[in-house]
C-alpha cells in the first residue's frame, strides 16, 4: 500500500522510534518570537545549555509589537528586549523591530526560502501550520518544547493520524481561499482534526496560489489538527526558486527531484476522508464564538435551538456577540475592521482587498485598519501604491505585525465593538475583553469597512 | 517536571466545550517573561461572573479539572497548563483534550486525563450534586476513579509517558541520551535544506 504525503514527511524526520514511545522527530527549522520564548531561553541558561543548531533556528518580533508610533508599554519593552538579548546571546539571527526583514513568523520564513516542501517546522505558536502549504510537516508547540528544541534540535511526538479534505471544482465568484477553510470548519468542526494531519487535496486546492494555500494551511489548528498540508507542485516550486535561501544551481535540481516523490501515492489510504464540492462554497461570516460557528454571508444568525448538540454553546456565544437569532448576516452593522494577521496579510490580501476599496470610502464611524504582514509585504505594497489606495479610502496603514489577532499589543477592541476581522480566531475576549469578533475574507472585510455592515464587494 | 504518581482529590466542574486557551488566559497575561505569576489570570473573563464555578466556595481547594469536550483548544500557550498549576490544579479530565494542550500539560507534570464522553457526563453531573466527591487518578497503575458513584475507568497515557511522569523525567537529559543518534542523522541530512545564517 501506498504513502501519505504526511507519513513520507515523517518518516524521514525520525531519529528515533521505538514501541510504545513517542517518535524522537528532528526539526529542520525551529522560528522564534517574543511571547513563547523567555522561558525557554531562562531554562537553557539554567542548565547551562546552548542552542544546538543556531543555523536552522529564526527570531523575529510581531505578536507584542506596536505597529505604529507609539512606544509598547514597559512590560512589553521587556519582553521584546528579552528576545534581543536572548537572541545575541544564544547567537541567533533575529529580526527586531524596524529590520527590512522583520514580520509575522509565518509570513517570514517563506518570503525568505526558508519554508521549503519536505521539512520539519516548529514554533511556539499554533498557526505554525501555515508553513505545511509547501510540503512540509509545521506545528505549533508549547514553551518547554521551545526550550527542548533549542537545546537537541528535537522533538517527541507521537506520529500523527492521517485525513483527507478534498475539495473539487472552480470556486465561485467571489469565493476566496479563507471561505475554504471557513467552509471546511463549519462542516468539520473545532475538534474534527484532532489527532491528525489534514492533507488538502482536489483541484480547487491545486487552482490556489501559495499565498491562498497558506491561508488554508494556517487554520488548521481551527479545525483542531495537529497540522495541515499540501502536496508540492508546480506553483509551489515556482514560489520558492529564486528565494533567498531556496537551494540553488545543481542542489535547486536535486531538492525539485525529491520535492517531486512527495506527493501521497494514489493507492495510500487515510484514517478519514472528506469531499467537499467547490459550488457549494460561499463568501462566509462568523457569527459565534469559535471558527466553526460560522454561516455564509447569504444567511441569517441561526437559532440556537435548531442546533441540537450545539445549542447550549450557541445561545452563549450569542449572548456574548450579542446578536438575535433570525437577524441577516447583511443587517450587522460593524465598529472596526481588521486587515492583517498570519491568516491574511499578504501581499494578495491586499491586492484583493485594495481593489474593492479603490476610490470608495471607510463608512462613518467604521474604524478600518491593514497591517502588512511583514515589512518586506509592506514594501511590495507601496511599491504597487495600494498604500495609497487604502490611505485615501480612510483605512489606517501599519508597519508589520500580529496587531489586532490577539489582543496583547496596542491594538485592541473596547468591550462591546465589533470587529470583521481577516484573522483565525473569533473566541471570547480574543481582539480584547468583551470584543466580538467576526471572521471573513480580505474581500468581505474591504467590502464590509465600505458598507459599514458585513457585504461582499458585489453589495457596494 | 513534578513527579505524580497518584492524584486523589475534589473536582471542579467546567460543563463547557471547546474551552479554548485564550479563555484559560488571556493573552495579555502573555507579556510576562517569567513562568509564574499566572494563577491569578486563570478563566480571567469567566470569574468576573459571580456565579462562574471558580467563584463558588464549596469547589475552593480542587485539585482535578472536570471539562466538556475539546478542552484547550486554540493558541499552544504554555502558559495555559501554568495558569492552572498554580491555581492548584493537578489533573484535567475532558472527552477530548486540544493535542498541544495535552503536550504542554506532560511537560509540566498535570495530567491529561481523557474518557469516554459519557463518563466525563457522569463526573460532571456527580461533581455538580457533590462538591465533596473524591476522584483518584493512579498514574502508576493507570486507573481512574470516583468509587462512591462507581466510576473506574483505564487511564489511557502510554507505558513511556507513564513512566515520565512517575520519575518527573527531564525531557531534555531524556533526549540527550541520544545525542550520537541525533548527530548521526545530522549527517545524512540533505544538502539542500536552508539555514538562517
Amino acid at each position: 500500500m501506498g504513502t501519505t504525503l504526511s507519513n513520507k514527511v515523517w518518516d524521514r524526520h525520525v531519529v528515533r522510534s521505538a514501541p510504545g514511545e513517542p517518535d524522537l522527530v528532528y526539526v529542520d527549522l525551529h522560528l522564534v518570537h517574543e511571547v513563547t520564548s523567555p522561558q525557554a531561553f531562562d531554562g537553557l541558561r539554567l542548565a547551562g545549555r546552548r542552542v544546538r543548531r543556531p543555523d536552522l533556528t529564526l527570531a523575529t518580533m510581531d505578536h507584542n509589537v506596536a505597529t505604529n508610533d507609539i512606544a509598547p508599554e514597559p512590560i512589553s519593552a521587556i519582553q521584546i528586549d528579552t528576545m534581543g538579548r536572548n537572541a545575541k546571546e544564544f547567537g541567533l539571527v533575529c529580526f527586531p523591530t524596524g529590520h527590512p526583514d522583520q514580520g509575522i513568523v509565518h509570513v517570514i520564513a517563506p518570503q525568505l526560502g526558508l519554508t521549503e516542501p519536505g521539512m520539519t517546522i516548529v514554533c511556539g505558536d499554533s498557526h505554525t501550520a501555515t508553513h505545511g502549504a509547501f510540503g512540509s510537516i509545521a506545528w505549533g508547540i508549547g514553551t518547554s518544547e521551545v526550550e527542548h528544541v533549542l537545546a537537541t534540535q528535537t522533538i517527541w511526538q507521537t506520529r500523527p493520524g492521517t485525513m483527507a479534505v478534498t475539495v473539487d471544482g472552480d470556486l465561485p465568484r467571489g469565493v476566496w481561499a479563507k471561505d475554504v477553510i471557513l467552509g471546511i470548519i463549519s462542516r468539520i468542526g473545532v475538534s474534527g482534526g484532532v489527532g491528525a494531519i489534514i492533507e488538502y487535496r482536489g483541484s480547487t486546492i491545486r487552482a490556489l496560489s501559495m499565498e491562498g494555500r497558506m491561508t488554508v494551511c494556517n487554520m488548521s489548528i481551527e479545525a483542531g489538527a495537529r497540522a495541515g498540508m499540501i502536496a508540492p507542485d508546480d506553483t509551489t516550486f515556482a514560489y520558492v526558486e529564486q528565494r533567498k535561501h531556496a537551494p540553488k544551481g545543481a542542489e535547486w535540481q536535486r531538492a525539485l527531484d525529491d520535492w517531486r516523490s512527495l506527493a501521497t501515492d494514489p493507492d495510500a489510504k487515510f484514517d478519514r476522508e472528506i469531499r467537499i464540492d467547490a459550488r457549494d462554497l460561499r463568501p462566509y461570516v462568523s457569527w459565534g464564538t469559535n471558527p466553526a460557528q460560522t454561516v455564509t454571508i447569504d444567511d441569517r444568525v441561526p437559532d440556537p435551538a435548531a442546533l441540537g448538540e450545539g445549542a447550549e454553546a450557541a445561545a452563549r456565544a450569542l449572548t456574548y456577540m450579542d446578536l438575535k437569532a433570525g437577524t441577516p448576516i447583511r443587517d450587522i452593522p460593524v465598529d472596526a475592521v481588521f486587515l492583517g494577521s498570519c491568516t491574511n496579510s499578504r501581499i494578495e490580501d491586499l491586492r484583493v482587498a485594495s481593489d474593492v476599496v479603490r476610490g470608495k470610502h471607510v463608512r462613518k464611524g467604521v474604524r478600518a485598519m491593514v497591517v502588512p504582514g511583514s515589512m518586506l509585504v509592506k514594501l511590495e505594497a507601496e511599491r504597487e501604491g495600494l498604500d495609497r489606495v487604502f490611505a485615501e479610502a480612510g483605512f489606517e496603514w501599519r508597519s508589520a505585525g500580529c496587531s489586532m489577532c490577539l489582543g496583547m499589543n496596542p491594538d485592541v477592541l473596547s468591550p462591546g465593538e465589533r470587529c470583521a476581522s481577516t484573522s483565525n480566531r473569533n473566541f471570547e475576549g480574543r481582539q480584547g475583553p468583551g470584543g466580538r469578533t467576526h471572521l471573513v475574507s480580505p474581500a468581505v472585510a474591504a467590502a464590509t469597512a465600505i458598507a459599514g455592515h458585513f457585504a461582499i464587494p458585489e453589495d457596494l | 517536571m513534578r513527579q505524580t504518581t497518584r492524584i486523589t482529590g475534589r473536582a471542579m466542574p467546567v460543563d463547557r466545550a471547546n474551552v479554548d486557551t485564550d479563555q484559560i488566559i488571556p493573552a495579555h497575561w502573555l507579556k510576562n517573561v517569567g513562568r509564574t505569576g499566572y494563577g491569578a489570570g486563570l478563566f480571567e473573563a469567566w470569574r468576573k461572573d459571580p456565579s462562574f464555578v471558580i467563584n463558588d466556595p464549596r469547589y475552593k481547594g480542587a485539585t482535578i479539572l472536570v471539562a466538556g469536550p475539546n478542552f484547550g483548544s486554540g493558541s499552544s500557550r504554555e502558559h495555559a497548563v501554568w495558569a492552572l498549576d498554580e491555581y492548584g490544579f493537578r489533573a484535567v479530565i475532558s472527552s477530548k483534550l486540544a493535542d498541544i494542550f495535552k503536550g504542554n500539560s506532560l511537560k509540566m507534570g498535570l495530567v491529561p486525563v481523557e474518557l469516554p464522553a459519557e463518563v466525563v457526563t457522569k463526573l460532571l453531573r456527580a461533581v455538580e450534586k457533590d462538591p465533596s466527591l473524591e476522584i483518584t487518578i493512579d498514574v502508576e497503575r493507570a486507573t481512574v476513579e470516583a468509587p462512591a458513584i462507581g466510576v473506574r475507568e483505564t487511564l489511557r497515557l502510554d507505558e513511556f509517558t507513564r513512566t515520565r511522569l512517575r520519575e518527573g523525567l527531564d525531557d531534555i537529559a531524556l533526549t540527550l541520551r541520544y545525542s550520537d543518534d541525533i548527530a548521526r542523522f545530522e549527517a545524512k541530512r540533505p544538502g539542500w535544506l536552508p539555514r538562517v545564517s
